[in-house]
């Protein structure tokens, strides 16, 4: 099937959205000029291939299941909050809040994610090529977040059973979040999540495991007032 | 939510385009505040002629002719009055033209003033405002606006921004600060005067004060993070500079975006996607409490 091209100088986004959501849909599907828009493809319940040729504002891709949705370019606020499955890419950087409280699927940031990426990660798989910013995987619940490059402080704050492997330095770890050993199972859960994101050559062993130390489980006298 | 945009020019041929380009980028952020608007632009020789003081003024109800004549007798040398929208400007070739303006009407609200600057703010939607200061048409190497959405004070000519408390000197926010009240009253004790309740003047009063005091922006600016709590994206320029800081938290956004033509930046990509060359510029994310600074 030939790819299908929605220009958004030609078409409002509520018209390529509704396009978009059309029942049954399938096939390849191109955006122009997005300059920054918000909102685009957001909600797509479908298998389809959505690639985005530009920047892209808030929120793009939010709450995606099934579709795979390719940025070329950088994302603002919020790519990819709360998918549920299917795949998202930004071939750039990502603003804040990338993959907020996502259930599931696949979210690649090839650049950088700023602030609190993966912030209440509910299942999500997140690999980014570059570095994170401060307050990532802040109280992640489950999911995994692969950064090849460095974290900024807080990292993992309050988290649960996310499972977190950055490569470089990490600026500071949250509370409760702790270095772990990396068995073999976490080398080969790894090497799979790189392979999917297209990083195959990296070693999994440069890498460090976090997660929680549990210490903040339970309700302890001691840290009443 | 508010809206910043700031564009810092380097290529000259740009000049004539700068009313044009900032006119763009102000009513792209419309959706981040309709209540009020305002601009800060350097270098337009119509509003600011070269050689010139310039003072813009608020809320002044009189005949403009008339106030520029009542400046004139007190400056001793000749005042030009114009109104830009409800922005009232006046200029002067000589003396100091903000004293003789204080002299005549001590309650008038000032907007802004310098030799360089020309500080247009009003209450209403960011558009029918540019359209009233005739902004399409400025020009100058420098200009930055803000499209406010009121959470800290009221809806008033006042509480829009920019803040251009210092010769030259401008600020826009998006974002508030905590503890506002407690500098305020610092400042007051170290002789500060204030116009408004709102939070956003005392970041620009703060500023002002610390660059009286010999300090460069970049200092200022990272004295301004260890003493205000809150939330803040700030734009800050002078006549020769134009500096970005975003609190340790960081929820207010900002871009950046650099070409060998310009500098610029907005609290959302959409406001640079029309700048000419942005295809080829580098962009990125301000990091927290960094100060990014630029001048010519």
């Amino acid at each position: 099937m030939d790819q299908v091209i929605f220009d958004l100088t030609q078409m409002p986004l509520r018209e390529v959205n509704a396009a978009l959501h059309a029942p049954g849909l399938a096939g390849d599907f191109l955006v122009e000029n997005p300059a920054g828009a918000h909102n685009l493809a957001v909600g797509l319940t479908s298998p389809v291939n959505v690639t985005v040729q530009g920047h892209v504002g808030y929120y793009a891709a939010g709450m995606n299941q099934r579709a795979s949705v390719s940025i070329l370019g950088n994302a603002g606020t919020g790519v990819a909050e709360n998918m549920m499955s299917g795949t998202v890419t930004v071939r750039g950087n990502a603003s804040q809040s990338a993959g907020a409280t996502a259930h599931g699927g696949l979210l690649v940031i090839e650049g950088n994610a700023a602030a609190r990426c993966g912030i209440s990660m509910k299942g999500v798989d997140i690999v980014v090529g570059g570095n994170v910013g401060h307050g990532s995987a802040f109280m992640a619940q489950a999911g995994r977040m692969v950064v090849r490059g460095d974290a900024g402080d807080g990292l993992g704050d309050s988290i649960y059973e996310a499972r977190l492997y950055v490569r470089g330095t990490v600026a500071s770890l949250g509370a409760d979040c702790v270095a772990k050993e990396m068995r073999p199972e976490h080398l080969e859960e790894l090497a799979a999540l790189l392979k999917s994101a297209g990083f195959e050559g990296d070693d999994p062993a440069a890498y460090t495991r976090y997660g929680s130390a549990r210490t903040l489980y339970h309700f302890h006298a001691a840290n009443s007032y | 939510m508010c809206g910043i945009v700031g564009l810092h020019l380097r290529d000259a041929a740009l000049y004539p385009r700068l009313g044009e380009l900032l006119t763009g980028m102000l009513c792209e952020m419309e959706d981040r505040g309709q209540d009020s608007a305002g601009v800060a632009v350097y270098g337009d020789r119509e509003w600011s002629p070269e050689g010139h003081s310039s003072v813009s003024l608020l809320e002044v109800a009189e005949d403009v002719a008339g106030l520029a004549d009542a400046v004139s007798v007190s400056l001793g040398s000749p005042v030009a009055g114009q109104r830009l929208g409800d922005t009232t400007v006046l200029t002067a070739a000589s003396g100091d033209l903000l004293e003789a303006v204080r002299a005549v009407r001590p309650d008038v609200l000032v907007a802004g003033f310098g030799s360089d600057v020309t500080v247009l703010k009003g209450v209403g939607h960011p558009r029918a405002l540019a359209a009233s200061w005739g902004l399409a048409k400025a020009q100058g190497w420098q200009g930055v606006g803000h499209t406010r959405m009121a959470t800290e004070s009221a809806v008033t000519p006042s509480g829009a921004h920019p803040y251009a408390v210092g010769p030259d000197q401008c600020l826009v926010h998006n974002g508030s600060f905590a503890n506002h009240a407690t500098i305020r009253r610092d400042l007051r004790a170290a002789g500060v005067r204030f116009d408004s309740e709102n939070d956003t003047e005392v970041g620009a009063r703060f500023v002002a004060h610390q660059l009286e005091q010999g300090r460069d922006v970049e200092t200022a600016l990272k004295e301004l993070c260890s003493t205000f709590d809150g939330f803040y994206t700030l734009l800050v320029s002078n006549s020769d500079s134009f500096a970005v800081v975003r609190d340790a938290i960081a929820c207010k956004p900002a871009v950046i975006a650099e070409t060998d033509a310009w500098v610029a930046m907005a609290s959302e990509y959409r406001a640079l996607s029309d700048l000419p060359g942005v295809e080829h510029a580098r962009i990125w994310e301000p990091e927290p409490e960094v100060v990014y600074a630029w001048t010519r």
